[in-house]
């Protein structure tokens, strides 16, 4: 399942698409976001799964582009910490 | 006292043909929404009876008022519930729920059940949300993306208009319709300047069914640009309250030059249907257990 967490308002698109197919919960990306964007669990979406899986943290799902900013400069942006951290390759950010 | 345009149509059905006395799974769903709530119970997988009812100021007591709605007539109690699957905004707080469960997950299935295997794609444009989901034959969630920050392309906004222009939410679609010449959308995706935009379009003469369509057509439009990032794939199907706005719907099936399905039963009620389907599985699932 791709999951899209995230909105999108008046200034623009802001997602996180977890890849859950190939997310196996090991919370890689929950150690490496300094904004606290990521958690690890039940998959709130597919209620027969029985490995946990990795979300966007309801607390920072809605402000994205807020908790994003920090990793994502306007000049001299790198790779991001939590693409980076994923063994899977199971994260893309939409912006 | 000042008119309630907003006011849809509450509703209610039992199917006559069934006995609850002879289902072997009796199973229930409660769909709390921020906007509306809905009931539903299921025989053995069949849809037996549902309330559709506006949410109130108390989500446990919503869950209760439109529980005892869907079973009123039927001799059923809430006791009689094997298992009561929660979803939507107020899932966490349904008292006589065992479990909750999202409603992503409950409308994908839900669709499912109401449209038929052959559905792909599935958007629901609830009260204070817009999602679009991709499935599977099963109504298994291949794909989602909602939107929940913004009212734009939800119930709530097309209460803002009906409001605004004193017509009862029920009839907007059709009088979006009656326009001879389709104007251009209205430009602002944000309904509190789009409300602002059609006053001034009011005051410009403007009869009301032009300036619904443009707001239907700005509507169907923002709805349409969310669909695109997740792509469509047929069949398609749309849930929900907007799903009964022939206004919206008509104008995002031109713009997509894709037809939805059309349902036989309330679109209103595919999360609660989801939600008595999923409770069927776990019951099913925890007896092999035993």
């Amino acid at each position: 399942m791709l999951a899209n967490y995230g909105y999108k308002d008046g200034s623009g698109d802001f997602f996180i698409t977890i890849d859950t197919d190939q997310c196996d919960g090991c919370g890689a990306c929950v150690q490496a976001c300094p904004a606290g964007c990521f958690a690890v669990g039940e998959d709130p979406h597919d209620p027969l799964r029985d490995e946990p899986v990795a979300m966007v943290s309801e607390t920072q799902r809605k402000k994205l582009k807020y908790a994003c900013a920090a990793c994502k400069p306007a000049s001299g942006r790198g790779p991001l910490p939590c693409v980076q951290a994923c063994p899977q390759n199971a994260l893309v950010h939409s912006w | 006292m000042a008119e309630e345009y907003w006011r849809w149509t509450e509703s209610r059905w039992t199917d006559p043909d069934l006995k609850w006395q002879d289902a072997k799974i009796i199973t229930a769903g409660v769909d709390v929404g921020s906007v509306s709530s809905q009931a539903v119970v299921m025989l053995d997988g069949r849809l037996y009876c549902y309330g559709n009812t506006r949410t109130g100021s108390n989500s446990p007591d919503s869950a209760v008022k439109v529980m005892n709605m869907a079973l009123e007539g039927t001799g059923l109690k809430i006791e009689d519930l094997q298992y009561t699957v929660g979803t939507g905004y107020g899932r966490v707080n349904v008292p006589f729920g065992n479990r909750a469960i999202t409603e992503i997950a409950c409308h994908a299935r839900g669709a499912n059940f109401m449209y038929g295997p052959s559905v792909r794609t599935v958007l629901d444009m609830g009260g204070q949300d817009c999602k679009a989901i991709h499935c599977d034959d099963r109504g298994k969630v291949t794909n989602f993306l909602m939107n929940d920050k913004c009212a734009a392309g939800t119930g709530r906004g097309m209460e803002v208009f009906a409001d605004l222009l004193s017509v009862p939410i029920n009839d907007v679609g059709e009088l979006s319709l009656k326009v001879e010449d389709e104007p251009p959308p209205v430009s602002s995706t944000c309904v509190v300047f789009a409300k602002s935009e059609a006053s001034g379009l009011l005051r410009e003469g403007w009869p009301k069914e032009k300036v619904l369509a443009a707001y239907c057509s700005a509507m169907a439009h923002r709805v349409f640009t969310l669909l695109e990032r997740i792509g469509m794939e047929k069949e398609f199907a749309i849930t929900g309250g907007i799903a009964k706005n022939v206004g919206v719907v008509s104008r995002l099936e031109k713009e997509l030059g894709v037809k939805a399905l059309k349902a036989k039963i309330d679109t209103q009620i595919a999360g609660a249907i989801g939600a008595a389907l999923f409770a069927k599985a776990l019951v099913e699932k925890e007896g092999k257990k035993k």
